[in-house]
């Protein structure tokens, strides 16, 4: 994957609450076609850095241009629709619908395109549902009958509803079982054979991280400190970066195994 | 990946206005369809039904080989209209890349949907009235179980003083009377002066001047000024109290109460109720002066009646029973509007569609409630501060 074009691309970026600096000066670029994961301390501002690629924040200062665009000039109502409907979002909290069934959360999007028959968004949305291994019988509920890993894996259906190119996800992993997660890493791994998807990921997940990502950003400091394969990140001497992969060597022992692992990753 | 553009394509396939989509061809007697392009939904959103109709239309013969290889990119949208062109099952002679193979099996191992039919209501005429009542019947129940916990409450209070929410209390004084200052008094200061405005125009017909101080007298102090008062509060602060209790059901702080075995009622509805109890009737008495006041304006400016005099004369027109029956209303109605919208809020369930049902409900309810309880003083009280 050579230096391809930045889908996002963010330059000297400041974020402030009030008088809390979050960000000073955030320097990164998504590539089309990466697996960017985002990772930094609790409270380092990862959602922040999320919802401002999202144009959900106003940077204090510098840029974020997404599609080559940045937000401001992005107000023009159908530039912004096509924005939107380029990407999915999975929110920290799932942010479901809670006045709309399981179901009508994910027909939403596509209902919104009006040009789907009803027949057709049933069947796309079971198999959203299928993908993210719900079953039908929970098709029916209340998103606040559901549980915690269930709300996760909704909103992930939902988020991937219209095939987005552009997937942001903040901690996609948080509350699934092993197994879940493992099929949520494969899930994706496929999705991305198929699409030409860029996906920006938040995860303290190690295995999830380096099933998944081709690049890792590390946000520490109020910057990010470096942004590279997770081979030159690991090597950052930066205690945050320490502390992290501390526990990578007991997991892996032989340091090759995630190498292989990696090289599962399909290569374009 | 192929390196072609969806529209170089055009040697021989300009033919038909969806040559972009699909060329067809004919070599050695084998009808082919080659799929181009994107088959995503940006790509497809404008021509989606159009392209289906034509695609099912092809998908009828047979014998046509499906040539899919020339698709560079396949979403889930693209794959559903391939799906309904071929009626829902594959044809016979496809070529896929194997990539997009997986696509084609979720819809053919798609799980069924039931959708919920609804049955049919023949006895809607029965059944919907019924129900109504059975709502109303658990209301009421629910409300005299809240206000049989508040007594509990109180009685558990009387013995355990230090268990008493101050702070609560007095935030809810603040935020329900404080605040409410600014509105009550303009709504009053208006209504004092239309009604003095009116009523002075037809005294002065009769040459009944004097009595302009009478009929604001008893008009504000009896009614208008509690009313008023009340239906302003039920509006601001019920709506408000019940959307605080509903949105702490959705967050679940509720719940987080619940394990702390702190009491919803005893923290939440009872400061509630006692500080709207004691805001209220010093809200009524605000509301009626500014409401006077008003009203003495108007007078002065239209009857030329002094101020000092309407002054002095209102002790002897206005028997000072009507004002504490005024400020009785107020407790009364301060307490009903706090039971009502901490009995809704409690009622929400976990959505936000609950919440806006309940609080509308709640508003509804308070307003009809203060209303009644008018009546009810109305026929209670029918001889005490009248002539
Ligand atoms: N709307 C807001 N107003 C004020 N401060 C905020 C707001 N949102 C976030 N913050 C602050 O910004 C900082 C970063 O928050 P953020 O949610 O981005 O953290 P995070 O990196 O996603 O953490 P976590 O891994 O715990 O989710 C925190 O200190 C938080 O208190
Ligand atoms: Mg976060």
């Amino acid at each position: 994957m050579a230096q391809s074009e930045c889908v996002i691309e963010i330059n000297g970026l400041q974020t402030r609450f009030g008088n809390q600096v979050i960000h000073r000066d955030v320097n990164l670029c998504v590539y089309r076609g990466e697996i960017l994961t985002l990772i930094g301390g609790s409270g380092s501002g990862k959602t922040t850095l999320m919802r401002q690629m999202l144009g959900l924040e106003q940077p204090y200062g510098g840029t974020v241009r997404i599609f080559g665009e940045t937000r401001n000039n992005a107000n023009r109502n159908s530039l912004k629709k096509n924005i939107r409907g380029r990407t999915g979002v999975l929110f920290q909290q799932g942010a479901l619908f809670s006045a709309l069934t399981v179901f009508d959360n994910v027909a939403l999007p596509m209902r919104e395109l009006h040009t789907l028959t009803e027949s057709i968004i049933r069947e796309l949305v079971m198999i959203k549902l299928k993908m993210v291994a719900i079953g039908s019988e929970h098709a029916g509920k209340m998103p606040s009958a559901l549980s915690g890993g269930m709300i996760k894996r909704v909103a992930l259906a939902r988020a991937l509803a219209l095939d987005p190119e552009l997937l942001f996800l903040d901690e996609p992993t948080a509350g699934l079982d092993p197994e879940l997660s493992e099929g949520f890493v494969e899930l994706i791994l496929g999705l991305r054979k198929e699409l030409n998807l860029t996906i920006v990921m938040v995860t303290h997940d190690l295995d999830t991280l380096m099933s998944l990502s081709d690049r890792i950003a590390v946000l520490a400091d109020q910057r990010v400190i470096t942004a590279g394969t997770l081979d030159q990140v690991y090597r950052f001497p930066h205690p945050f970066v320490v502390s992290f992969f501390k526990n990578m060597q007991h997991k892996t022992r032989p340091m090759n195994h995630w190498e292989q692992t990696w090289k599962t990753v399909p290569t374009r | 990946m192929i390196e072609r553009k969806p529209n170089s394509i055009q040697t021989d396939a300009a033919r038909h206005p969806m040559s972009q989509w699909y060329q067809l061809r004919t070599d050695d007697g084998v009808c082919r369809i080659m799929l181009t392009g994107n088959y995503t939904y940006t790509a497809l959103l404008r021509q989606f039904a159009a392209l289906m109709q034509e695609l099912s239309s092809h998908a009828r013969n047979q014998e046509l080989y499906w040539d899919l290889t020339g698709i560079q990119q396949l979403d889930s949208i693209g794959t559903a209209l391939l799906w309904h062109a071929w009626q829902a099952h594959r044809p016979a002679q496809l070529l896929l890349r194997p990539e997009h193979e997986t696509m084609f099996e979720r819809f053919e191992r798609l799980p069924g949907y039931r959708s919920e039919n609804r049955v049919r209501e023949w006895l809607g005429f029965v059944t919907k009235p019924g129900k109504h009542a059975l709502l109303l019947w658990t209301h009421a129940v629910g409300l005299i179980a809240l206000i049989g916990q508040l007594l509990l409450d109180v009685l558990y209070l009387l013995r355990h003083p230090i268990y008493i929410p101050w702070r609560e209390i007095s935030a809810n004084l603040y935020r329900t009377g404080a605040q409410a200052l600014g509105i009550t008094a303009l709504v009053g200061f208006l209504i004092g002066i239309v009604l003095s405005y009116l009523s002075s125009r037809q005294l002065q017909m009769f040459g009944a001047d004097i009595f302009i101080i009478n009929i604001l007298g008893f008009s504000i102090i009896r009614e208008l000024g509690p009313m008023l008062a009340a239906i302003l509060v039920a509006g601001r602060s019920g709506s408000s109290m019940t959307a605080q209790l509903g949105v702490m059901r959705v967050t679940q702080e509720l719940d987080a109460l619940t394990v702390m075995g702190i009491s919803h009622s005893l923290r939440l509805v009872l400061p509630k109720v006692l500080g709207l109890g004691i805001a209220m009737p010093l809200l009524v008495m605000w509301t009626s002066a500014i409401a006077l006041l008003g009203g003495m304006v108007a007078a002065e400016l239209q009857l030329g009646l002094s101020v000092r005099y309407f002054l002095s004369e209102l002790p002897d027109a206005v028997p000072i029973a009507n004002l504490w029956l005024g400020l009785g209303k107020g407790v009364v109605c301060g307490m009903a509007i706090a039971l009502v919208a901490c009995h809704f809020g409690l009622r929400i369930k976990p959505n936000t569609e609950s919440l806006g049902e309940g609080t509308t409900s709640s508003v509804v309810t308070a307003i009809t409630m203060v209303i009644v309880i008018d009546a009810i003083f109305a026929m209670m009280f029918s001889d005490v501060g009248l002539y």
